[in-house]
């Protein structure tokens, strides 16, 4: 018993070979998608060989393209607005004393949480609609306040619960000290709550990016994105185009991690 | 209450900072909920839609309904195993979710500071994919002439290849797979911070493993937990897609037999009120939350 | 601060694919993947209109979408069934297209149609039937009969796929069960169709939509279908072939109507126009493999789709059809409750 000592809290038994089937759960069918992006032919199912030609197909592919940059528009600025919004409302409700209506507060910006998609799209199909209408414009905008709504629960799940957990006295001091509170949030706050709100703004993205249902009910004239493009394209058959779409996208996001990673850690 | 120590205060400012999240959500989220419980107490339109007669026809068809031949009231069998159904996945999806992703998050949270990020950007890159390319690759997975059928027979673990596509297995896997982040993020949000000093210490005091693990880190990084298991329940009781793509539509979730009721079957109304049925369910399961978690709701420090 | 660059930049990568606006615009909304997009460049270049093609997957939330308004779309895509309601329920524009000039080309059995009669709303699109697509490979006996989904043979139990197509599915189970018309107000037949499609369940392997892949693959070794898909299946694999249920198989057709509230109601009369012209209906045919309803448009298909069995149906066959349409609200209802107990 001698070398108890030793242990490592890092390294609970068992913790690394289930986090490394975690990780392998994650990456395999990802790893199927770029496999198949290279098919020679027309399935995503057999093999036929290599070849770039679903690559060119999806280089030749304007609708594709016009929707995949939809979905990542769209999804940019519904997540940033969300994740914007939730650090302002998840400070208001952890960083001041208890107040009435809070419960009522917290139930409403979780709401979209609970409301099964296609009930929230076939409501948001008649309200907007009625909004359509009455002022004739019929832009994205309305996809982006959709998503911006169902995504800001996910970032202010994460942020709170970053905030809640983390030690006030460091804000204490700062108030102590005379900051505004202004300045206490931005030099005291906001470096400690980083993680949560990379981890919300993060949810908030990819969950925008994946939306299928609510923007097929609330999409208007020539607003697909990435998914009901998809979704469109179920009934006939789903070709390795999609899959060299995927490939190319998650290229871009690898080297987007990698430069943020360098950046980091030059300034470390 | 007096010995806490009061957290900065932004009590003044508290509207102004509600102001933004609360108008999105209003209009994003709460009025079409409240347009579709006012559906719920409407007619059904014939061609979809509603008529603008008030009836509680639609509440009494959750649970119950007439048989269009001999006009006896039943149960409605069919919606009473669709919602058992739902509810069973969306827990086991949960419970799944956390064995996978606790571990994981862990992991993260015990690198070091500069290379957590990139862990955790390591768990989102799969999910910069398309939803259905993700649900897509699964099937590709899990198909009789797939890889993990093909890998077992050649093992020789099995002779003949396991029916797992279309099952309710299939839509099990899927949604871990689809969920597994919503988990993992939260309950590392909450361990980052984490001062594994404690644990250590406990370790220390010659506690076993598993009563440090119980006792120090589970209490410390709950909220997380919480926020995780909400975070996964809620989406995968309401289901569509999975169920539709990996269950061969054959094994429906609440989510679409509420998708049927506003598409095909043109009853608005009692999509309406199952839509609300489903939120009830969702309610029971946070009052739980709240009554088992409400001693981590208020700011410690 | 690191992720700031990242935020920033997707939110400019973001911006900068904003919509360009071009002077003629054109809005269709059709079914996904169901217009030859070298028929979209053809029309932009002859009428320099921009055309952009919006898809939807469900029949009934497109009606739903068009009924609440504000959608932006010119022109509608979509079923036969539909077609009687959205003239009801006043969604479309009496357009005449029977007196545009292309509308002699037209064949006349498509003319004079029970959805719209005289066509005054719609033009055709593409028609074709429902079927049973078997894989001849994994199932030897007769493939023209719809006993293949509700009595399906041992070797084919746990191998079949049924299109959750409601009143496709219902219709085919009707008229396999001795009736004479889709929209039967018979309940005691309906009540042996509800446990005829209860019990064929069993034997399904799945209800889904996609049907081509798995049947080239073999995951499937047979499936309701329709035809074109069938085709498409047959090129790549020729053991597949496309049966007929004796009994009797819905034929339906798509239509293309002017909205009521189009925003480009004269690029939309050019477009209907320029769909009746042989060649292009033709190209469409190529693309999407069913046939359209003009005449003459045969001397520019692909020779393979000439004769494809899908396509021409069969002589011994071509009887045995109903067309597919929408029976009354109370009829639907009782749909409904079957529907709910074959799906759950």
């Amino acid at each position: 018993m001698a070398d108890r000592k030793r242990f490592d809290v890092r390294a609970l038994p068992g913790l690394s070979f289930m986090a490394g089937s975690c990780f392998v759960l994650l990456y395999l069918p990802i790893l199927l998608v770029v496999i198949y992006s290279f098919n020679a032919g027309n399935t995503v199912s057999i093999w036929e060989g290599f070849s770039w030609r679903w690559y060119q197909a999806a280089w030749n592919n304007a609708a594709v393209q016009e929707a995949t940059l939809r979905s990542l528009m769209v999804a940019s600025i519904a997540s940033v607005l969300a994740t914007a919004a939730a650090v302002l409302a998840a400070l208001a409700t952890t960083r001041s004393r208890g107040f009435r209506g809070r419960g009522i507060v917290l139930g409403l910006i979780n709401q979209p949480l609970m409301v099964p998609e296609i009930v929230t799209a076939v409501g948001l199909l008649i309200v907007f609609s009625m909004i359509k209408v009455a002022t004739g414009y019929q832009g994205i905008g309305y996809v982006i306040l959709a998503h911006a709504s169902f995504c800001t629960p996910f970032a202010f799940m994460s942020i709170r619960a970053r905030l809640q957990g983390m030690d006030l006295s460091l804000e204490n001091a700062g108030a102590d000290l005379y900051g505004t509170p202004v300045r206490i949030f931005r030099h005291v706050t906001l470096p400690q709550l980083w993680p949560g709100i990379l981890s919300g703004w993060m949810l908030a993205f990819v969950i925008s990016l994946d939306n299928v249902v609510i923007t097929e009910f609330v999409k208007s004239a020539g607003q697909d994105t990435l998914p009901t493009y998809m979704l469109g394209q179920l009934r006939r058959k789903i070709t390795p185009e999609i899959n060299a779409i995927s490939t190319v996208l998650l290229l871009i996001s690898i080297a987007l991690v990698i430069t943020a990673y360098l950046a980091g850690r030059k300034r470390a | 209450m007096a010995t806490r120590p009061k957290p900065p205060a932004v009590d003044g400012a508290r509207a102004a900072l509600l102001t933004p999240a609360l108008l999105i959500v209003t209009l994003g989220a709460l009025a079409p909920v409240l347009v579709i419980a006012l559906y719920s107490i409407l007619t059904p339109g014939d061609y979809g839609g509603v008529s603008w007669t008030v009836s509680f026809q639609n509440w009494l068809n959750v649970i119950a309904e007439r048989d269009f031949l001999t006009d006896e009231m039943t149960l409605a069998a069919a919606h009473l195993e669709i919602f058992w159904r739902s509810v069973k996945l969306a827990f086991l999806t949960t419970l799944l979710t956390f064995i996978f992703g606790f571990p994981a998050a862990y992991f993260i949270a015990t690198r070091p500071p500069h290379r957590r990020d990139l862990w955790l950007m390591l768990i989102m890159l799969p999910f910069w994919t398309n939803l259905l390319i993700r649900i897509f690759a699964v099937m590709q997975l899990i198909r009789n002439d797939g890889i993990i059928n093909n890998l077992l027979l050649s093992i020789g673990a099995i002779e003949a290849p396991i029916q797992m596509l279309y099952t309710e297995f299939a839509v099990l896997v899927g949604m871990t797979y689809l969920y597994l982040p919503l988990m993992v993020l939260p309950i590392y949000a909450s361990m980052e911070r984490f001062d594994f000093s404690l644990a250590e210490a406990g370790y220390d005091l010659y506690a076993p493993r598993l009563r440090v693990l119980q006792q120090v880190i589970l209490p410390a990084i709950k909220p997380g937990i919480i926020a995780g298991s909400i975070l996964v329940f809620i989406p995968s009781l309401g289901d569509y897609v999975v169920a539709r793509v990996l269950g061969g539509g054959k094994q429906l979730m609440l989510g679409n037999l509420i998708g049927m009721q506003f598409g095909e079957l043109r009853n608005w109304p009692l999509g309406a009120a199952l839509s609300l049925t489903l939120l009830a369910i969702v309610a029971v399961a946070m009052v739980i939350y709240v009554r088992t978690a409400g001693a981590e709701e208020e700011p410690h420090g | 601060m690191k992720t700031k660059p990242i935020i920033w930049g997707s939110l400019a990568l973001g911006l900068l694919a904003g919509q360009a606006a071009a002077e003629g615009q054109l809005n269709i909304y059709n079914w996904g993947n169901y217009i030859a997009p070298d028929l979209v460049t053809k029309f932009e270049a002859e009428h320099d209109v921009k055309v952009t093609v919006t898809e939807y997957d469900s029949s009934d939330t497109a009606l739903a979408k068009i009924q609440a308004g504000g959608h932006g779309f010119d022109i509608w895509i979509g079923s036969s069934a539909y077609v009687p309601i959205y003239v009801q329920e006043g969604l479309l524009a009496e357009s005449l297209p029977n007196q545009m000039e292309n509308f002699a080309h037209l064949a006349p059995k498509w003319v004079d149609v029970e959805f719209d009669p005289g066509r005054s709303y719609t033009i055709p699109w593409l028609w074709g039937t429902v079927g049973i697509t078997v894989n001849t490979d994994m199932y030897k006996g007769e493939i023209n009969t719809a006993a293949l989904l509700f009595d399906t043979p041992d070797e084919l139990k746990g191998k079949v796929n049924v299109v959750p197509e409601m009143r496709d599915v219902m219709g085919l189970a009707i008229y396999y069960l001795g009736g004479t018309d889709l929209c039967t107000d018979d309940k005691e037949l309906l009540v042996k169709v509800r446990d005829l499609l209860v019990k064929a369940k069993e034997n399904w392997i799945s209800m889904d939509y996609s049907t081509l892949e798995q049947m080239v693959n073999g995951d499937y070794a047979a499936t309701m279908d329709w035809n074109g898909p069938a085709m498409r299946a047959r090129l790549q694999n020729p053991a597949i072939h496309y049966g007929y249920a004796a009994t009797g198989y819905p034929t339906w057709m798509d239509n293309a109507a002017i909205l009521a509230d189009a925003q480009n109601a004269e690029n939309a009369r050019l477009f209907m126009n320029f769909m009746m012209d042989p060649e292009n209906a033709a190209i469409l045919s190529n693309f999407t493999r069913y046939a359209n309803g003009v005449a003459g448009s045969e001397p520019f298909m692909d020779p393979e789709m000439l004769d494809a069995p899908e396509i021409k149906v069969p002589a011994e066959f071509a009887e045995n059809t109903y067309f597919a349409r929408t029976c009354s609200p109370e009829i639907e209802k009782i749909y409904s409750r079957i529907w709910t107990d074959v799906k759950k």
